[in-house]
């Protein structure tokens, strides 16, 4: 059986540099069809999301709007009262699942990205403060980091909500506090590793201000694993955001995300009135799936040793 | 002349990678002869690790032997299916590697590694297999061998460890070591014990030995006869004093002068100016005639190898 | 050896001990049970009877000590809801949650390592990339929907699985344990499998990261340059290599599955602690909260211990050191 083996770097291959690093960067991306397709199917769901308002039949959350009667309608009845199609079917409220999916979409997404970026920020903060200072400081953050770690996310999570309560920022927190550890730790050992190159003594001789060589050094050497770990946070941090939700302790219900939607639904399940639960579902799993698919191109080709 | 214990003609091997087709082994021919060493000598890039390899049939896509042949006692080795292959691998020609950390494996204990090379291609009992061992373990002059072959290998020094990866070649009587650069990653004391384990072993046992190396001292001291190859391809060969000697090719010339012991204190190191080509880019003309000073226009068409004697120049405008 | 065991058996207590007292601030110091508990006519008398017959009016340092010596007892309060001592329901329910835990973990190892395995060693065969595909698709899936989809399937539309519950028990060494039942077999399928596909995603993904970047080594081109045949090559050289870091992961990974359980046994109304904690945290019932999350920490900790224990027995390089080295 052939066991594929790697091209010894000693056969004196390079590739021509003629195009720009964004050009190879994209051109690398889109060998994989998979990743285009998840590409593709994450920017349609990002355009429905903002454009929620416009394209959902129906505002879910305006009380006027919502019918009683249609409530539990199949997927593709029609409302008795103004006749429009239901297309994914109805809830116990009478509110279009189709339009509760839209709406739903917007707040899982505000949420897992925003938790990302501030988990990013606070990440990168501690991470880069860690690699540079050293010393005490590094094990401080490092230690916090590590038994933070080695705890399952959805528990911090699940505890922390169960003292502060509901509520968007109060779920935005506990998804910080799951996630800042991860990017402090690979902040901190991408900055060590850069942090031993010559290009950091260079510009330490040359005297340059401690922050200028923090951020105009280091950081954009750390970035490329970063990119690859928030992406994929993002997806987990929509996941943890549901799963909470789904239990009751996420989002409160003026602001549903799909998590509720399905938690709603879940009632209904064993009277056969599967579409409640089942198409939030499947729009919050083409979204995970979009992110991942997305996420794992991206590794592959900002990671150097496996490209070939 | 007579038929050489191992016959190399021909060879090409080529990679066929995105970037392009890597001449690694751009016709290459040499042979061995039984109880005799020889080296192949070339900077990195040059394709000798590359031969070794296509000798073992180790070569993997996107690579693989285009061209040539490739005849041990008779045998025609590029023909074969897999399970020829590893029938001879290990068994009638073996291989030592340049790490022996990395080669030897980290997890297992050093007589699982040699047993299992024994019971691959004999069917004898564990017992009879470590008899063969530690016999092996002797040869290469490990004095206690029993100790060694419970232990591990993070346990031995680098030296050590590559006497027990010669053992492992060694332990089923081969026909062919092909040993790729077996010393640079050991100290020079290290270094001079192996090689002369090593030539005394090639004579006793008869054994062919091919080495490796891209060091033209070692090949002083070791080898019969030497190939001295450059982008794939050889550009001299012939035996070891003569070529060291009188070297015909511009660019062995260039190797001996840029030996810093051949350079005068005090004086700036001779160097060949220019870099070694890419072999993506390489044609049918001479790869070195960027950097000769001897380059004509003639250069320019495929040189061929002209044979004098015993010796070989692959050269349209030799030293004489 | 012995040294290293008993360095890392005082760091466990060591990180036990704080984590004990984070739980205890956690929970104790924020909020005030009382107001659960009390009749809210009741007047400052009353209330002030009550704080003081749960001991809630001492300093809180004091009533850590308490806490901490109680816990060593064994004792970590009553249940606000229940009237039973808290570690007596966990200790109840755990039994059920260790076995879907168990199992799921079991599904997850015996289908995930060697589709692991085929998907790094064919890459881009066919097989190597629908493993890939199916492996994004089986971490992407949130695991609370496919409990229901499961549900929906297997209960409603086919009938052939029952939708919640715990099967029946038999006794195996002094624990109930439903696995050796066919009716607790059939109960356990759906919320095993449930919570198994993240962590056999989790594994696949890990094995074939961890073949291929194995098949770059120089151990591998050298057991070949042997003559070993591919089975060997693969099955004893590759695999020993390669079952290093997974067995970590895999130990690592245990304690997630009994956090994941939570959402599976609320779906399944598995009887386990994870369903005890929802309902507790919704009711306040603080010790059960307390008691539940010290347990997990304390099995945490075990594992981390055992797989530290597994991880040196397992590495000959860890194990045996940089013994002496021969000349």
């Amino acid at each position: 059986m052939r066991i594929a083996t790697e091209l010894p770097a000693s056969d004196g291959v390079s590739a021509p540099r003629a195009e720009s690093p964004w050009r190879r960067f994209a051109s690398e991306f889109a060998q994989s069809r998979l990743a285009l397709a998840g590409l593709g199917l994450l920017v349609a769901i990002i355009l429905a999301a903002i454009a929620a308002p416009i394209i959902s039949p129906q505002n879910p959350y305006d009380l006027a709007q919502l019918d009683v009667m249609d409530s539990k309608l199949p997927p593709g009845e029609q409302s008795s009262s103004t006749g429009k199609t239901y297309w994914l079917g109805t809830d116990d409220q009478g509110r279009d699942m189709l339009s509760g999916i839209f709406y739903g979409l917007r707040i899982s997404l505000v949420v897992g990205v925003s938790s990302t970026v501030i988990a990013l920020a606070i990440g990168l903060a501690m991470g880069l403060a860690a690699a540079y200072f050293g010393g005490w400081i590094d094990a401080l953050i490092m230690r916090i980091a590590d038994i933070q770690l080695s705890f399952p996310g959805i528990l911090i999570a699940l505890i922390l909500l169960a003292v502060l309560g509901q509520g968007i920022d109060k779920i935005i927190a506990a998804l910080v506090t799951v996630q800042w550890a991860y990017y402090a730790r690979t902040v901190r050992s991408s900055a060590l590793v850069e942090r031993q190159k010559e290009y950091v003594e260079a510009a330490q001789v040359l005297a340059l201000s401690r922050t200028r060589i923090v951020f105009r050094h280091l950081l954009p050497n750390c970035l490329p694993p970063l990119i690859v770990v928030a992406t994929v946070q993002v997806a987990h941090a929509i996941l943890l955001e549901s799963t909470l939700s789904f239990l009751g302790l996420g989002l409160p219900i003026t602001e549903p995300s799909l998590g509720l939607l399905i938690s709603n639904g879940f009632q209904y399940l064993l009277s056969g009135k599967y579409w409640i639960s089942f198409y939030p579902g499947l729009a919050l799993l083409l979204s995970i799936l979009a992110i991942n698919l997305v996420a794992d191109q991206l590794r592959d080709v900002l990671n150097p040793r496996l490209s070939r | 002349m007579s038929a050489r214990l191992l016959e190399v003609r021909g060879l090409r091997t080529h990679f066929f990678t995105k970037a392009g087709v890597v001449k690694a082994v751009d016709d290459v021919s040499f042979g061995v002869d039984r109880g005799r060493v020889l080296g192949l000598v070339g900077e990195s890039g040059s394709g000798k690790s590359m031969t070794g390899y296509s000798i073992m049939g180790l070569i993997d896509p996107p690579g693989r032997i285009v061209a040539g042949s490739i005849t041990l006692a008779g045998t025609e080795l590029t023909t074969l299916g897999d399970a020829a292959w590893r029938n001879l691998r290990g068994n009638r020609v073996a291989m030592v590697f340049q790490d022996p950390m990395m080669t030897l494996n980290p997890v297992l204990r050093i007589d699982t590694q040699m047993v299992e090379a024994v019971r691959a291609h004999h069917d004898v009992s564990r017992d009879a297999a470590l008899q063969r061992c530690r016999e092996a373990l002797v040869q290469v002059g490990i004095a206690s061998p029993d100790e060694r072959l419970l232990g591990y290998p993070h346990q031995f020094s680098g030296g050590m460890r590559q006497r027990v990866a010669i053992a492992i070649a060694l332990v089923n009587k081969p026909d062919v070591i092909i040993a790729d650069e077996p010393t640079t990653a050991l100290d020079v004391t290290i270094q001079g014990q192996i090689l002369h384990e090593m030539q005394r072993l090639s004579r006793e046992s008869g054994t062919a030995l091919i080495w490796i190396t891209h060091d033209l001292s070692v090949i002083a001291g070791l080898a019969d006869e030497v190939c001295v190859m450059y982008a794939g391809r050889i550009v001299e060969s012939g035996g070891v004093d003569e070529v060291l000697d009188t070297p015909m090719h511009p660019y062995t010339r260039g190797l001996l002068d840029s030996v810093p012991s051949r350079n005068t204190p005090g004086r700036p190191l001779s160097q060949i100016r220019g870099m070694t080509p890419s072999l993506l880019a390489l044609g049918e003309a001479c790869a070195f005639r960027e950097r000769c000073a001897r380059a004509v226009d003639a250069c320019r068409t495929a040189p061929v190898t002209q044979s004098i004697g015993t010796r070989g120049v692959r050269c349209v405008n030799p030293l004489s | 050896m012995l040294a290293f065991t008993i360095r890392r058996l005082g760091q466990s207590v060591f990180v036990l001990v704080v984590m004990a007292f984070i739980v205890f601030i956690g929970v104790y110091a924020i909020g005030n049970p009382v107001e659960l508990l009390v009749n809210p006519q009741a007047d400052a008398a009353e209330r002030a009877r009550a704080t003081a017959a749960m001991g809630l009016d001492k300093p809180l340092a004091e009533q850590f000590l308490a806490f901490l010596a109680g816990a060593v007892r064994g004792d970590l309060g009553r249940s606000f809801v229940f009237n039973v001592p808290a570690i007596q329901l966990i200790m109840d329910r755990l039994p059920a949650t260790l076995e879907l835990a168990a199992v799921a973990m079991v599904i997850a190892i015996v289908i995930g390592i060697p589709l692991g395995l085929i998907a790094g060693l064919k890459p881009h065969s066919v097989a190597g990339r629908s493993i890939m595909a199916g492996s994004i698709l089986g971490f992407s899936l949130p695991t609370f929907w496919v409990g229901l989809v499961l549900i929906m399937v297997f209960s409603v539309q086919l009938g052939w699985l029952p939708p919640n519950g715990r099967g029946e028990t038999v006794m195996l060494l002094g624990v109930p344990v439903s696995f050796l039942t066919a009716d607790g077999l059939a109960h356990l399928a759906m919320p095993a499998i449930n919570l198994a596909l993240f962590k056999l995603s989790l594994l696949i993904r890990l094995t074939r990261a961890g073949t291929r970047e194995a098949l770059l080594q120089d151990y591998v081109k050298f057991a070949r340059a042997k003559g070993l045949s591919s089975r060997r090559v693969i099955g004893v050289h590759v695999l020993k290599n390669i079952l290093i870091p997974i067995v970590t992961v895999i130990g690592l990974e245990l304690g997630s599955v009994i956090a994941f359980a939570i959402v599976t046994e609320s779906i399944f109304a598995w009887p386990g602690t994870g369903k005890l904690l929802i309902d507790s945290i919704n009711q306040l019932d603080r010790p059960v909260i307390v008691a539940y999350l010290l347990v997990i920490v304390t099995i945490f900790i075990a594992v981390n211990f055992l797989v530290d224990l597994v991880y040196s027995l397992l590495d000959p390089r860890v194990r045996l050191g940089q013994a002496a080295a021969a000349h």
